[in-house]
């Protein structure tokens, strides 16, 4: 397809903008003035509106396809809930912050709060952030509120490190080496979690924080995790909760209860928002009440007679982690996602989303290896090692489910599973699609085995085919050329 | 059985699929949960319907006041915003897909931030532009975090000009790390030229300025980023994408990371998000960048092609040495602003910036007209500017709310001594009508 900028002709225009009803203003100095336009494109409302509707024809979605990614919870976004961000779109961020202006967001101001009740109740925390604006940045935020803590503990210099285990999602070490620790990695055992033994020995007071994901990316939830937060706790760390995987345990266990002093949770993951072709997500952040004093500014409180009032002026906060109040269209959507399943539509989320993935974990197991064979969570992880021998990697399988209609699952991840499928159904499919779905994995399977080429050669559907990395990243063309 | 209508299973079908696993409940799939730890309570509410849904959200979205007539900036701006943009964005082929992991099945996705990148790099006259960041405080945040690293140096020197939101993130970011942040205090609504350059030394891994300024004040930076240079830094500006239809890009100006908050393009106030943020650079820092970038290749055929490139950068391949954490962006709403952008049009962009331009300068020459009232700087400025009030801003805002006015953001809050300035913002959106009734009520309302 032609670039936005090859259908542009000097002189169209896609909209056309109010006239003015005030005077010309005087010309500024031509020292401030750019020297010649910005090359932005020129096009009719009718070239813009195919343009962009035949670009998002080129595009496999939750609404158009089975979308089993795995840790990303690509599940049904509801209809409703975009038609209720919309009520919400004319709404000034500053009029908050004006003096006087609580008085006029109440509404806005009470959401985010009762919002942050609901997830702390999940959760079982004390109190909820909503401030982070995606997963990685709950993270970020929420290891800075750890290492306020420790800091007014006096142990700022003495707290070094943070404490992963191998499987974690990528962003966990990340979040932690920005907000300026070190990071020690404990190697995953046979039984499928964090060695404890290897655990035990990591464990210093110089460790500020464990952060684990539970279940954790290979679909399995830990055993041991009250013993591992005790083991960090009496090395004075805290415990923190990657929520990405919140999905498969709601109402069956609450992170607060085993343990865990920080959690962030994925509204776009877990509470129906949806995804946006990578974002906006977002990440809000719970916290057990020592962290309390800690959390970002403005803070919403309730007052006695239930007006809802910012706190600005909390000398120990981390201050802020965003302009504003975080991404509150998203929240509007996970808000109005929660109050229509209730308690009882949430808890059933978890069980069949956990019931899907068990089933189709069963359904595959002959076909391909499953290293860690035991009862999953939400999602499980198989690896392509027996399609391996026959020369077919993860990859050749992912693109043979595009030829046949599938987004394909996570591959290569968790990094500690050779050749990962990582598949998750999610609780908002229906058998007959997952059935589907299980036929078109044996075929790829079996494929592999008879005929390897059709999957090297795959995908063939597609308006382009396989492409050239190593020239994407060598030429760096990320603009186009005016 | 069905609390949740989204779950679509029949008993039956939940019965063949627990005898496939080999259990009798669903219950026992819980299992490897101890049952020392399962939660006791959940305290939610019971669900509702999909009315019962939007009819309570409409109830709480009525709790807000409605109808105000906004001339507050402060970050966030209420421009017009084309039809399409809600339509083609609200395409679900877009907004139900994720992160375009598998390009094959993502070229929509793909090229659109193809697009969107190329949009920000002849806004900004910059080289390279990532795939979007959060929002424009946290992009401040990451292009501050990308100049230490490009510099190796320890200390980041900002303009207190630059909003007050968007340093409180940026030292929020640094407050862990053996940072030093040292922010310059304005003078008459300018950076303080004389204080940056004493404060230039070879320990600056970046300045940071903000054009146009909290204030509104529009900045010729040219000289200053040659002195920046001069001194081994980097000159990162946040700057206001509505207002680079008419103002000089950071690429002329010698800037050598931009950012910015891109809600003002085609995003919606929405109570503070979700927006984007932008981040471009010359081309040499293109490895220390954050974020997902798109690249141009081609396929096996020789079909040109996009794809997500230089990830070796990214948290997912390099972990804790990643250049960043950032894994889900703000791509939706980029997407928003390409199309905004594209619909607008190179021309259209600069008339709506003079637009906007010359509705603040009615709005500040009736204004300054008002006993009493008279604008803080004497710099040139874009749709915003600052009135030095007879009377502390904060009573005349109250006064002026109350009126359905809300007249701007007032200074007292943010900078000491500045309880009686007001930053006033006018977009395209303020009729001439509306400026009037606003200059009305400020009379009134100083006169009593």
């Amino acid at each position: 397809m032609q670039l936005i900028y090859e259908q542009s002709v000097p002189g169209r225009r896609g909209v056309r903008l109010p006239a003015s009803d005030v005077p010309p203003a005087a010309a500024l100095p031509a020292t401030l003035l750019r020297k010649e336009r910005a090359g932005l494109a020129e096009v009719s409302e009718l070239d813009l509106v195919r343009h962009f509707t035949n670009l998002s024809r080129r595009n496999f979605s939750v609404d158009t396809n089975f979308y089993p990614l795995g840790s990303c919870t690509m599940k049904y976004n509801a209809k409703v809930l975009e038609n209720s961000a919309a009520l919400f779109a004319p709404y000034h961020p500053m009029t908050a912050l004006l003096p006087g202006g609580v008085a006029l967001c109440q509404g806005t101001l009470g959401m985010l709060h009762d919002l942050g009740k609901m997830l702390a109740d999940i959760t079982g925390m004390d109190e909820v952030t909503t401030q982070p604006l995606a997963g990685a940045h709950g993270e970020m935020t929420g290891i800075m509120l750890i290492a306020a803590y420790h800091a007014a503990r006096g142990n700022r210099a003495k707290k070094k490190y943070v404490v992963v285990p191998d499987s974690s999602h990528g962003t966990n070490p990340a979040s932690a080496a920005i907000a300026g620790y070190e990071i020690i990695t404990v190697p995953t055992a046979p039984y499928g979690d964090m060695d404890l033994e290897l655990f035990k020995k990591a464990m210093n007071d110089e460790v500020a924080a464990v952060m684990m994901t539970c279940p954790n990316t290979l679909g399995l939830f830990n055993p041991h995790i009250k013993e591992i937060s005790d083991i960090a706790h009496s090395h004075d760390a805290l415990m923190y909760y990657d929520g990405a995987n919140l999905n498969a345990i709601m109402g069956k266990v609450k992170p607060g209860d085993v343990g865990f002093d920080v959690v962030h949770v994925n509204l776009h993951k877990t509470f129906g928002t949806p995804h946006g072709g990578g974002g906006p997500g977002s990440g809000p952040v719970g916290v057990k009440k020592e962290l309390i004093p800690f959390l970002p500014q403005p803070r919403i409180v309730m007052d006695g007679d239930g007006t809802f009032q910012l706190e600005v002026t909390n000398p120990g906060s981390i201050g802020r982690t965003a302009n504003f109040f975080g991404n509150f269209g998203v929240m509007v959507k996970a808000y109005a996602y929660m109050i229509m399943l209730g308690r009882e539509g949430l808890i059933q989320v978890s069980e069949q989303a956990v019931l899907n993935a068990n089933y189709i974990k069963e359904k595959l197991k002959p076909y391909y290896d499953l290293p860690y064979d035991m009862t999953c969570m939400h999602e499980c992880v198989f690896s392509a090692s027996k399609q391996l021998a026959h020369g077919v990697h993860a990859i050749d399988i992912a693109k043979f489910l595009i030829d046949k209609g599938y987004h394909p699952p996570t591959v290569y991840f968790p990094m500690i599973v050779k050749e990962a499928i990582m598949i998750e159904p999610t609780e908002t499919e229906s058998k007959a699609v997952m059935d589907a779905f299980i036929e078109v994995m044996i075929e790829a399977a079996l494929t592999a085995e008879s005929n390897p080429q059709a999957l090297h050669d795959a995908p063939l559907t597609m308006p382009i085919s396989r492409l050239d990395e190593t020239k994407a990243a060598r030429e760096q063309n990320v603009c186009c050329a005016w | 059985m069905n609390d949740s209508h989204y779950c679509p299973h029949t008993p039956e079908e939940i019965q063949e699929m627990l005898s496939a696993i080999g259990v009798a409940t669903v219950e026992e799939l819980f299992a490897p949960i101890p049952a020392a730890l399962r939660a006791k309570t959940l305290n939610l509410p019971p669900g509702m319907s999909e009315f019962e849904t939007f009819s309570r959200m409409q109830a709480i979205s009525g709790e807000n006041r409605q109808g105000m007539i906004n001339f507050i900036g402060g970050g966030f701006y209420d421009h017009i915003i084309p039809a399409a943009v809600d339509h083609l964005s609200g395409r679900a082929e877009f907004y139900t897909a994720y992160t375009p992991y598998q390009p094959e099945c993502s070229q929509g996705t793909l090229q659109a931030l193809f697009e969107y990148q190329t949009a920000i790099c002849r806004l900004t006259g910059l080289d390279v532009s990532n795939a979007s960041l959060y929002d424009g405080g946290t992009a401040c945040a990451e292009a501050a975090m990308m100049a230490l690293r490009v510099t190796g140096r320890n200390k980041i020197v900002v303009d207190g000009c630059v909003s007050p939101f968007s340093r409180q993130v940026l030292k929020t970011y640094l407050f862990n790390l053996d940072v030093e942040v040292v922010e310059i205090a304005p003078q008459n609504g300018l950076l303080n030229r004389a204080e940056l350059t004493a404060l230039l030394d070879e320990s600056v891994a970046a300045v940071l300025v903000q054009n146009p300024n909290f204030f509104g004040s529009v900045e010729d930076f040219t000289a200053l980023a040659d002195q920046v240079h001069g001194a081994g830094a980097l000159l990162i500006g946040s700057v206001y994408p509505i207002a680079l239809g008419i103002l000089k890009s950071p690429g002329e100006t010698g800037i050598d990371i931009a950012v910015g908050d891109g809600q003002c393009l085609g995003n919606p106030l929405s109570f503070g998000g979700p927006s984007f943020g932008f981040i471009a650079a010359k081309k040499s820092f293109i490895r220390n960048m954050p974020g997902r970038i798109v690249g141009e290749t081609v396929d096996r055929n020789g079909k040109r092609g996009y794809v997500l490139t230089l990830q070796a950068r990214e948290q997912h391949i390099k972990r804790h040495k990643a250049t960043s954490n950032i894994c889900s962006n703000q791509g939706l709403c980029a997407l928003r602003g390409l199309i905004f952008l594209s619909s607008v049009g190179k021309e259209g962009l600069a008339e709506l910036a003079q637009l906007n331009r010359d509705k603040a300068e009615y709005a500040k020459a009736q204004l300054s007209a008002i006993p009493g009232v008279t604008v803080l700087q004497s710099a040139a400025t874009f749709n915003e500017f600052t009135l030095s009030l007879p009377k502390k801003a904060d009573d005349l805002v109250t006064g002026l709310l109350a009126r359905g006015i809300a007249a701007g953001v007032p200074l007292g809050s943010y900078y000491a001594g500045a309880e009686n300035c007001l930053v006033v913002t006018v977009t395209e959106k303020r009729t001439k009508k509306e400026i009037d009734l606003f200059v009305k009520e400020l009379e009134v309302a100083l006169c009593n």
